[in-house]
């Protein structure tokens, strides 16, 4: 008998342990094949048969050689409970089960010396979450009627770009008693309340960015909803900057400034405006810290685009050159706004933070009038990849947050000048209507939502500790992975209809909401149309506790 | 609900008409209160067009503390009138012990000052009286030139002939009156709350309630010092009117614009989109939602009215060659004008607003 070796890593130690079935198990290797993690290997066990045939005991025996399936046993090919074995196994002879009694958060900071890194969001759930404790509870009845969310309109759009007061717009009265326009006004777009989140094309794959972009086109171009989406950052393929659904894409640039050289370039090629330009400074997933896309992702066609050679893309943790607020608004905002001619709105992306009020003051206080939106990204916000403390423990909700800054505005008589945009965790249930609904009463213009996107497309991750593997670029599901054969697992069309689908019924969702409440527009900032069980969250948010 | 009701007319009219006008949609409302503004006035006022006049309820109290502060600022009283009143047993009015319509002349120092000048100084000093509504030793409901104001909570019918308003006489007359039936049911009874509301010149009352109030609170708080109290949605109404015309000095139509902006489908096809598509980004918190009728009067005695954006309230115009009744129910016009053409009647809908000048005439302007 072998000694034991305590420290070695077996299925126990791991997050999830593979049930196989050999008995079901036809052999045929197909789970094998496609478990991208490599977290299952076909293996020949030693096998002894003992029987007997006779009346009393005459033990004879066989030993033979079986093939099985067996879980790796390593924190680097462990099982991520991805499910895809079970997915595709014709007898249902295997699948990942959770595992209570992992080690792994201790055996792999032991057995790596490194941080752990991970894709998500936040997987450390401790309550219910607050936009589950509010609910829409002022319905109109009687004397002040509900609408009908069939047959009346509803006008649902949200703007984007930086709003003058109204004794700041350049107006005149003519001879005709009209008002004409006498001077410069920074550019507003009225676009769709929810706008599909910055995730690069770095970190998705070319095949799932494809889908992003397809699906927003046929928004726009065949249902008449004006998504638009965020490039994230890392630039985009030139082919689409010089086209004219440019128009439907919001420009990121991060402290990698990835991408942007290409962009810059493409300029005078481009026959349509972006839809706007994304400044990120901090992200709700990881703040205080920049992108980050591991060596494993960055393929051809993203040094192409990036303009880089094949390594670790690590974005630093601020701009470089950033010294304050006012240094960002001056150089940065106004740069940016010049590029464009001053014919495109430029927002900033911060992560949620005790002094996200602060920041935001700061901004809506510029003389320049220069920020043209300010999105706001809480703590349950996914991400690609990032180090795991950060993602359990660094952050801020957003619900308070958002409510913070909206409440701020108000203070100041200035709700509205920097249109609010909210995101982190919303739809994390899979109901963004009902979650976006919430966060516009409370005080968001709208809001942004990325992992629910790709969960639209067929990921399989979730918030209990399921796949998170984006960082890998080994997507079980091709969403996050620049492997050919991962990718084309991914039927791009597909997940473009999944994500309009799902657009058409968060529509029809709005109107069912805000028809109750008698509002033919956006209810931004009625906090009165929303009720509280929860009574700390009822204070707190400042609407009606009820019981 | 609220019904709402605005008479305009070459000729003098005594408030007995706003009382039939209203009387006759008594269905309608709750019998919890009556309120009119009058503007233009006529009879005992007609002399002092030029001079602010002020409208009170109050205690004793009140009305010393009140008189005192108008003479501590310079004010000197040239007009007094007390509406004689009948307390008669078994009417159903919760009245205050005094109601005073006093006009006075503007401090020395004003005298030569600007019409901006007076009327910020004629803001300033109601808001100063209105302190005294905090522990109702007194609620003015204005200080202006040739505006009277009154408001009290009971059976209309009943404040009708509490103040001898049923019987016509040429002492207390207007050419334009303007009144509601109702006391606030939204929030707590409060005497100031009843519509029509008064700033600056401008008087506005709603049938209706709006679903933006706190939307619109939040942003108006800020706007001026004036928009204050918002014991009702439909102050929310008048400020705004005030701060389109008056303080942003835009013309009358682009406060329909701001209340009810037109969806940005529609906008989209205008040739001042651009300016249009300004004024909803910029104005988006002084959007009202929700089914109301607004009826208005400007500073210069024009009255105007329209409706929310899906017309979920009801108003009727009828008319005469010298007088213009603005009803939320047409009863109340056949009542006050039997003779009319009813032909001409208008019913106003979702994207107009009609607006009826000095001169009478009646017009409708598409939004």
């Amino acid at each position: 008998m072998e000694a034991m070796r305590v420290n070695d890593v077996t299925p126990n130690d791991l997050p999830w342990k593979i049930r196989y079935d050999a008995s079901r198990c036809t052999l045929c290797g197909s789970c094998v094949a496609a478990c991208s993690f490599r977290a299952i290997e076909p293996k020949v066990e030693r096998r002894r048969l003992v029987w007997s045939e006779s009346d009393y005991p005459e033990p004879k025996q066989r030993f033979s050689a079986v093939p099985v399936i067996r879980q790796a046993r390593s924190i680097q090919n462990y099982c991520r409970g991805c499910g895809i074995c079970e997915k595709i196994c014709p007898n249902d002879a295997i699948k990942p089960e959770r595992n209570p009694d992992t080690r792994h958060p201790i055996i792999t900071r032991c057995l790596g010396g490194d941080s752990i890194k991970r894709g998500g969001r936040k997987n450390l759930e401790s309550n219910t979450r607050t936009l589950d404790k509010i609910r829409v509870g002022r319905i109109s009845q009687m004397t002040d009627p509900s609408l009908d969310a069939q047959r009346h309109t509803f006008d649902m759009l949200a703007p984007f770009g930086r709003i003058l007061s109204p004794k700041q717009l350049p107006f005149q009265v003519d001879e005709n008693g009209k008002l004409k326009t006498v001077g410069q006004s920074p550019p507003v777009r009225w676009i769709y309340p929810v706008i599909i989140g910055d995730m690069s094309i770095g970190a998705l794959s070319w095949r799932m960015w494809e889908a992003v972009a397809m699906a927003t086109a046929y928004l726009n171009e065949e249902c008449g909803l004006p998504v638009r989406m965020c490039s994230g950052e890392g630039g985009m393929p030139l082919r689409l900057l010089k086209s004219r659904y440019l128009k439907y894409s919001i420009l990121q640039i991060a402290s990698g400034h990835f991408g942007w050289n290409r962009i810059v370039k493409a300029m005078p090629h481009m026959v349509e405006d972006p839809a706007g330009v994304l400044i990120k400074i901090g992200q709700g997933a990881k703040p205080g810290d920049g992108g980050l896309l591991m060596a494993q992702k960055v393929a051809e066609h993203i040094q192409a685009i990036r303009g880089v050679p094949k390594a670790d893309l690590l974005s630093p943790p601020n701009h470089q050159g950033l010294y304050s607020i006012e240094e960002s608004v001056q150089k940065m905002f106004l740069s940016f706004n010049a590029a464009f001619k001053f014919r495109v709105p430029v927002a900033i992306k911060v992560a949620a933070s005790a002094t996200s009020v602060s920041v935001f003051n700061n901004l809506v206080r510029d003389p320049y009038n220069i920020v043209g939106g300010f999105f706001l990204d809480g703590i349950d916000g996914g991400t690609g990849a990032a180090h795991e403390v950060s993602l359990d423990h660094t952050g801020h909700p957003i619900v308070s947050k958002l409510r913070d800054c909206y409440l701020a505005a108000v203070a100041q008589g200035r709700q509205g000048q920097i249109p609010l945009w909210a995101a982190g965790g919303l739809g994390k249930t899979g109901d963004l209507a009902a979650d976006a609904f919430k966060m516009m009463c409370l005080g968001a213009n709208g809001v942004f939502t990325g992992k629910l996107i790709l969960q639209m497309a067929g990921c399989v991750g979730n918030d209990m500790g399921r796949c998170n593997a984006c960082n890998t670029g080994l997507c079980p599901v091709g969403i996050t992975t620049q492997e050919p054969q991962l990718a084309h697992r991914l039927d791009p069309e597909k997940a473009a209809q999944n994500i309009v689908n799902y657009f058409l019924a968060m529509d029809q969702e709005f109107k069912k909401l805000m028809a109750p409440i008698g509002n033919s527009s956006l209810p931004v900032g009625r906090s009165d149309a929303l009720v509280a069980t929860d009574k700390a969250a009822a204070e707190r948010l400042q609407i009606q506790y009820v019981c | 609900m609220c019904r709402i009701g605005a008479i305009k007319s070459r000729n003098y009219i005594h408030p007995s008409q706003a009382l039939l006008l209203m009387q006759s949609q008594q269905k309608g409302h709750d019998n919890s209160g009556f309120a009119m503004v009058m503007h233009d006035l006529g009879g005992i006022f007609e002399g002092y067009k030029h001079l602010p006049t002020l409208s009170m309820a109050c205690t004793d109290e009140g009305l010393k503390i009140a008189e005192d502060i108008l003479h501590a600022a310079g004010f000197q009283r040239v007009l007094q009138w007390v509406p004689e009143t009948e307390n008669r047993p078994g009417l159903d009015i919760i009245a205050m012990p005094n109601y005073v319509f006093e006009t006075f002349d503007y401090p020395r120092p004003y005298k030569k000052a600007s019409k901006e000048e007076k009327e910020e100084l004629l803001l300033d000093i109601r808001l100063t009286l209105r302190a005294l509504e905090e522990d109702e030793k007194g609620f003015v409901y204005s200080f202006w030139p040739d505006v009277v104001t009154l408001k009290e909570i009971g059976d209309p019918r009943d404040i009708g002939t509490y103040f001898k308003l049923w019987e016509p006489d040429d002492n207390f007359t207007a050419r334009v009156i303007t009144a509601q039936c109702r006391q606030n049911t939204n929030y707590d009874i409060v005497r100031y709350a009843a519509h029509p509301f008064f700033l600056q010149g401008y008087t506005a009352l709603a049938n209706g309630e709006n679903t933006f109030y706190l939307k619109n609170v939040e942003m108006q708080r800020e706007l001026h010092r004036g928009y204050i109290g918002f014991e009702s949605d439909s102050q929310c109404f008048l400020y705004s009117l005030h701060y389109v015309h008056r303080e942003l000095k835009w013309p009358l139509i682009y406060y329909k614009h701001v209340i009810t902006p037109l969806s940005f489908e529609d906008i989209e096809m205008r040739d001042d989109r651009e300016q249009l598509l300004a004024i909803r980004q910029s104005l988006a918190h002084l959007e009202i939602n929700g089914p109301n009728t607004i009826i208005g009067v400007l500073p210069d005695n024009s009255l105007f009215t329209c409706c929310d954006a899906k017309k979920l309230r009801p108003v009727v115009v009828g008319r005469t060659e010298d007088t213009v009744v603005v009803s939320s129910e047409v009863c109340g016009i056949n009542e006050i004008l039997p003779g009319r053409n009813w032909e001409t009647d208008i019913y106003p809908d979702e994207r107009e607003i009609v607006f009826i000048g000095d001169n009478l005439e009646v017009q409708r302007w598409k939004q």
